[in-house]
This record gives structure tokens, sequence and C-alpha cells, in this order.
């Protein structure tokens, strides 16, 4: 039973993170356009509409 | 000439300009400048439909200097541009968008409605917040159930339980917020919604489960309270978010629309303005081909004005100096300078405005479904835990246990079936409409028009596309209709524009045409004068037949040879008549109130099979009539596009605009149509009735679902264990009731 006193904060904590990691997305924009995003990891980078610091107006 | 088949299936396109600003020729007035040297602008993209515009769009302004970021959204159509101010003017950027056929209207983002965004936001944090307490109260609670059974100590089940309260009490004071201040917002109005027993249940069973961990007890229900408010968040953010969906579209439709008003000052020059800053005393040029953007009187020119959305009225009417203009006429053929005049009263904005009032505040509380539902299922909930508690009281048990059992009650009677009955089905629906060209605007449009028995129709712009069609071709040789249709080449106006549209592709005349406002056309070829347009301005015999039928009409003078008439009569929508077939056959009474005179109204009546009809009915009398079917307990369906339906859209029982309809329509509409075709019409009817007999079926099934759980709570038999169970079952079997709808939808069409 002295095993739980790791595994649970350890569980909480995974759980956590995931929490806090869609909040972040949430907050940078990535659920406003779910369309869109389905689409464009299709396209060439080379084309550069998406390129890295480029691409979002906040 | 942009014709309109190539325009897109919305008529009003061909009122625009053809250099892809939709009635801008500059986006400067919505720039907005940032403090370090940069701009910003958000525009709409009309003609955006396949992912891979996103890459020529973005592609085409990324690739300029000084642009810093362009952004396409698919999902809403709308592109916001960043770049540094120095480097180039928007106007210059956005050319390379516009000369790949695309369409763009700037916008000003802040006087959108933002709520919207902001709330299905709020409820998706929400939602996330709820899902983590679920997940990790659900592991712990899965371990006392197991524990229950095995070698579990007193001590641990403790522990577990005091860790689900950590995660679980803050989830629900988070999470629960939604639903919390509707309830609020109801019991002050002293209503009951769903929120109500929601809220209650939520509440008590996480402060009976604090209440249990203290005592060291077993009955904790901190993984039902939150795994309720998981479930019913999932229903609500969907919904929100569909129907946030919708909306966006329909402000898109708006925003398409909105022109920029060209001003000429003091000194001569001109300059763009968007509508909503222009002051009374300012003068604004109207050319030929233009919707009016205000309301005014006429200083300068001499014209024909096109009064369709504003009276229903197909015919034009001739305009000069002096004469009061209305914003959303069109200005058919020349130049007009309007002077701003204020709304005042006695003017038909003033009454349109001042009716809609009268017709919103008369319009009955409409009470949703659901709410039905919680007026019945509260009391009935919140008396059968008084009286269990009551009952075990006096069979002997103590107070403390008898309430336990009588809060079970309550939490196992959780309204989750209840509370997603409505939003699943309606997620599924405003989803499939949306994609079918019908938008969904009000929330509980779908419930009001699932209740229609009769349905009232404007004419123009509704039944008929508001535009004039060539009737008589038959009787015109085919070399008369090409020379004609050479010289109405050279107009904007309508009719000249039907003529060409009748001929098809003619040779061009070779000759300069003049145009002479509100009378016709006129042109020298091999040394004859060749002349279009009024009955007038072509010397027309007074013994020609006189258009009593209430066609407009277009004469051909050829020297030498008597004047040939053309007449033009409003097409009716493609499958207009289906439509209106389709609709009596459901066995829905049919009206018909238009604005229009007599004779077009009763053709169109009669073409169609409506037997009832109103000609030459002004706003407040069409209001008088929709009052009147009311008074006979008839749910009414108004259909209407134009300026003077607006108060009686608001005032029906249930309304719908087609897309091209009038501002103010749109915004007093439930449900805006797109395309030409009145199909989504039918549409949205069908998927209304289907939607209705899926929450009635679910309230069945969470009714099914109470019925077995009732009497072993009363009975004091529940576990966590049960309850958790039981909410999930019910959850899911709602849910998938109502994913029926799109297996449904493969019935019969009109």
């Amino acid at each position: 039973m002295n095993m739980l006193a790791y595994l649970i904060p350890v569980a909480l904590f995974l759980g956590l993170l995931g929490l806090v990691a869609f909040l972040w997305s949430l907050k940078s924009g990535q659920y406003e356009d779910l369309d869109g995003a389905a689409h464009r990891i299709l396209f060439d980078d080379e084309d550069g509409p998406d390129k890295p610091g480029n691409s979002r107006s906040e | 000439m942009a014709e309109v088949a190539a325009a897109g299936p919305r008529p009003q396109a061909a009122d625009a300009p053809e250099d892809g600003w939709a009635g801008f020729s500059d986006p400067a007035a919505y720039v907005r400048a940032r403090p370090d040297g940069t701009a910003e602008l958000d525009l709409v993209v009309e003609n955006l439909h396949c992912p891979g515009c996103i890459p020529r769009i973005e592609g085409a302004l990324t690739r300029q200097p000084g642009v810093l970021g362009a952004r396409v959204n698919l999902t809403t159509k709308r592109l916001r541009l960043h770049w540094r101010q120095d480097a180039a003017e928007a106007a210059a950027l956005l050319g390379r968008v516009t000369a790949q056929g695309f369409r763009l209207a700037p916008y000003d983002p802040d006087a959108l409605s933002a709520g919207g965004d902001a709330e299905v936001k709020a409820l998706l944090r929400a939602l996330a917040v709820a899902g983590f307490a679920a997940g990790n109260v659900m592991l712990l609670s899965v371990s006392v159930w197991s524990g229950l059974v095995s070698d579990m100590g007193p001590a641990t089940r403790g522990l577990f339980h005091w860790l689900s309260a950590l995660i679980a009490l803050p989830a629900v004071a988070y999470a629960g917020q939604p639903f919390f201040r509707s309830a609020l917002g109801a019991l002050r109005g002293r209503r009951l919604n769903m929120d109500v027993p929601i809220s209650l249940a939520v509440i008590l069973a996480a402060a009976m489960s604090l209440f249990e961990t203290i005592q060291g007890g077993d009955h904790v229900y901190f993984d039902a309270s939150v795994m309720l408010l998981f479930f019913l968040l999932i229903g609500r953010t969907l919904d929100h978010r569909v129907r946030s969906q919708a909306r966006s579209a329909a402000e898109n439709l708006m925003l398409l629309r909105a022109q920029a008003a060209s001003v000429v000052s003091a000194d001569g020059t001109r300059r763009a303005l968007p509508v909503s800053d222009i002051r009374p005393g300012m003068r604004v040029l109207v050319a030929a081909g233009e919707r009016v953007p205000v309301d005014g009187r006429i200083r300068q020119g001499r014209s024909e004005l096109d009064t369709s959305l504003v009276t229903g009225e197909t015919l034009p009417r001739a305009v000069e100096a002096g004469a009061e203009v209305f914003a959303g006429t069109l200005n058919l053929s020349g130049p007009l300078e309007v002077e701003v005049t204020a709304a005042g009263e006695g003017t038909l904005l003033a009454e349109i405005v001042r009716l809609m009032e009268a017709a919103e505040q008369g319009r009955a509380r409409y009470v949703r479904l659901a709410d039905r539902a919680a007026r019945i299922y509260a009391p009935a909930v919140h008396l059968l835990a008084a009286v269990t508690f009551a009952g075990w009281l006096a069979s002997g048990l103590d107070w403390q246990p008898a309430l336990l059992i009588a809060v079970a009650v309550l939490i196992v009677t959780c309204p989750c079936a209840l509370g997603l009955a409505v939003p699943v089905v309606q997620v599924a629906a405003v989803g499939r409409l949306l994609r079918k060209g019908a938008l969904v605007k009000s929330a509980d449009g779908l419930e009001r028009l699932a209740e229609i028995d009769t349905v009232v129709f404007d004419k123009t712009g509704t039944l008929t596309l508001g535009r004039p069609e060539l009737v008589n071709r038959a009787e015109i040789a085919e070399a008369d209709l090409a020379l004609a249709a050479s010289i109405a080449a050279a107009s904007r106006h309508p009719l000249a524009r039907a003529l060409c549209r009748a001929a098809g592709p003619v040779a061009p005349l070779g000759a300069e045409v003049r145009e002479e406002p509100g009378l016709g056309l006129a042109a020298v070829s091999d040394g004859r004068e060749l002349r279009l347009g009024s009955r007038a301005w072509c010397a027309t015999p007074l013994d020609a037949p006189e258009s009593d039928s209430g066609d407009s009409e277009l004469w051909l003078a050829v020297p030498g040879r008597a004047p040939l008439r053309f007449a033009f009569r409003d097409a009716l929508r493609p499958g207009a008549k289906d439509m209106v077939a389709w609709l009596r056959r459901r066995g829905l009474a049919l009206e018909l109130l238009s604005g229009d005179r007599t004779p077009v109204v009763e053709r169109v009546a009669e073409t169609l099979g409506i037997e009832r009809w109103e000609a030459e009915c002004r706003p407040d009398g069409k209001i008088a009539r929709l009052n009147a079917l009311a008074a006979e307990g008839r749910k009414v369906l108004m259909v209407g596009d134009g300026l003077n339906d607006a108060p009686a859209l608001a005032a029906a029982f249930v309304s719908a605009s087609p897309s091209e309809a009038a501002d103010i329509s749109q915004t007093a509409a439930d449900f805006i149509l797109q395309g030409e075709s009145l199909a989504p019409l039918g549409e949205a009817l069908r998927v209304a009735r289907i939607s209705r007999l899926l929450v009635l079926q679910n309230f069945g099934l969470a009714l099914g679902y109470n019925a077995i759980a009732v009497p072993l709570a009363v009975a004091g038999l529940v576990t966590p264990l049960i309850a958790a169970l039981a909410m999930s079952a019910s959850s899911i079997a709602v849910t998938l009731n109502s994913l029926r709808l799109n297996l449904m939808e493969r019935g019969a069409r009109p």
C-alpha cells in the first residue's frame, strides 16, 4: 500500500499536465478553425504560408 | 458584364461592384493601426469553399514585402492580415487576392457579437476541468468499489474519499458555473428551467458526499456529480459551437453586403466612408447600379429606383431632385446625389422600426421543451424526495440516514439524460441544416418551426427572385432580340440585363449607346437612330396594347417599323412551385401577403395555387393579418425578405428569410435560407419535425430510466456504483437515439 504514496501523485500530476496543455492550446487559438487545421498539415511548407513565427497574428 | 449566373448563387451579387470588393473600393476605413507601426485588418472572404484556397490566399499575401502574417480561418471564412504600415497599403496587398477571384469585405471585429466565441471558449475550459476531474475521481472511485469486495481498509478508503473531495469540489465550483448562473437567473425571474434541477443535484451530491467523507461513511457521490457536469457540458459546448457557426455565417452574409458610401465634401472631392460614419447633412453619391446606402433626399440627378426590397413593388419608380429615397433601394439608371436626412418620424423606416419594437414586445414568450419538462420534473422530484424523507422518518429511522436516502433520490433521478435530451438533437440538426443551406439563428427556432400549421409568404424576393425575366420571347424575332440585346448591353438597368440574359451572347453594336436616365437608351447605327426604353421614349402609338397585366415592358423603336414590345415578369424562384405543393401536401395552410400590385400578386398566387392572398399590403397590414391568425390559434411561419416584411417576421411565431433579404429582416428572422432555391425551407421543416420527435423519445428514455432507478432509491438500495452506472447508461442511450437524426434524413424530400 505504500506504493500509493507515489502512484496517486504521479497519476494526478499526469492528469494535470494534460489539463494545462489543453488550456494552453485553447488560449493560443488552436480551437478557432478546426476545419482549416485539419487540412493545413497537407500543405507544402515551401509555399510559405505557414513559416514559423509568421503564421499567427495573435 | 458579370452575369448573375457567373457570380454564384446569390442574385444580389450582380449589384456589387465587379472589382472583387463587396461594396468597398478602399478598406482603409477598417485598418487598425497598432503602436508598433504595424496594422491589422479583418476581412470576410466570400467564395472561400475549399481547403485549397487557404495556401492560395495566404501565399499571395505573405510573399509580399511588409506582410507579417496572414491567417485564413476556414470555419468562419474570415481572413486576418497583419503588416508593417510603412511598407504597403492594404488595398495594394489585397489586390493579389481579389485578382484570384476572391471577393473580400473588410469588417470591424469589435462590432460583431463577440459573445458567442467567448462563451464557447468558457464552456470548453469548464469542459476540460470537468473532464480532468471526472477521469481522476472515477479512477479513485473504481478502486473504492473494488475495495468494497476485497480487502481495502477503512483508512485507505477514507484517504481515497478525501482525495476525491479535493479534486471534485473545486471542479464543481468552477465547471458548474454555467449551470448555476442560468439557474439563478431563472429563479430570480420566478421561473424554472432545466438548470435548476441540474444545479441542485450537483450541489447536493457534492455537499452530501463531503458530509459522508467527514463522517467516514460509504455513500460518496463525488464521481456522480462531476460526471454529470462533464456529460452535460459536452452537450452544451457542442450546442453553442454549432450555433455560433451558424451565426457567424449569417453575419458574413451581412458583412459582405455592407456598403461604403461615397461622400462628396464641400470642395467636390470624394471619399469612401463606412455607412455607420455617415451623418445627416452629408452628401452621398450613388452611381447607377448601386444600392442607396442611406435615407435622404435627392439633390441632383434623375433616375429610376428599384424599391422591391423596401416595398415589395416590382416596377421601378422614377425619381428626380427633391424626392425621398430609402436605404436599400437600388439605383437603376442615372447617378444621384443624395443629401442625408436623419431617420425622422413619418418616414417608412421610422414606421418599420416602431412596428418592429411593438411586434417584439407582443411576441409571446415561448417556453422551450426542456424547460416545460423541467416545470413538471423539478417539483415532482423534489416532492418525491420530501415524501421519501418523511416516510423513512415515520418508519422509525434516524433523521440523518433518512436525509441521506432522500438526497440519493435527488441524485439518482439526476437530470443527466433530460439535460442532454435537447442539446444533442439540436447539435445534430443545426449542423445538418448548416450543410444544407439553412442557418438556424435562434436557439429555440427548430422547436417552434416543428409546431407550425400555417405558412405566410411574401412575394417579391421570396417566392420570386425579385429579378425580371423576358416572358414574350415567342412573339419576338431572333434578329430583333439580338439587336435589342446589343443596345441593352450598355446598361445596368435590370430590364436591360434581363434582355441580355434572354438573348445570350450577341455581337456588339459597334456604335456608341447613350443612356437617358429614366427613359431609355439610344444609339445611331447605319444612319438610323435606334431606341430602346419606355413607352414615351420610343414614341409608341397610343393604341399599342396596355400593360394591364402588370408586366414591366421595354420598347424597341427602329425607324420605319412599328415599335416592338418586350414584356418582363418577376421570375419564380426555382423549385418554388414544388415547395408550395409539398407544404400543402403536409397539411399546412398557405397564404401570400405582398406589397405589390393586385394583378401581379394574383397571377403568382394562381400559378402556385395559393388560394388566400392579399396585395398592396403595408407593413402594418401584414402584422394585422398575422395577429388575426394568431388570435385564431394558428402558429405561423412567416417567410419574407423585404424591409416591409421585417415587422411581420418579428411578429410571427417563427420566421425565415432568404439570404439576400434586407439586413433588418435577416436580423429579425429565426432562419436564413441560402441559395436561390427554396429547398432549404423544406429541409428545415423536416429536420425540425424529426428533431421534435427525437427529443420526445429522449424524454421517454429518461422517464423509463427513472422508472427503474427511483423505486430503488426510495427503498434506500442505491449505492454510488449503481448511480454512476445508471447515469452513464441513460446518457449514452439518449445520445445514440439523437444521432439517429442523421439516419432518418434519407426520407422523402420535396
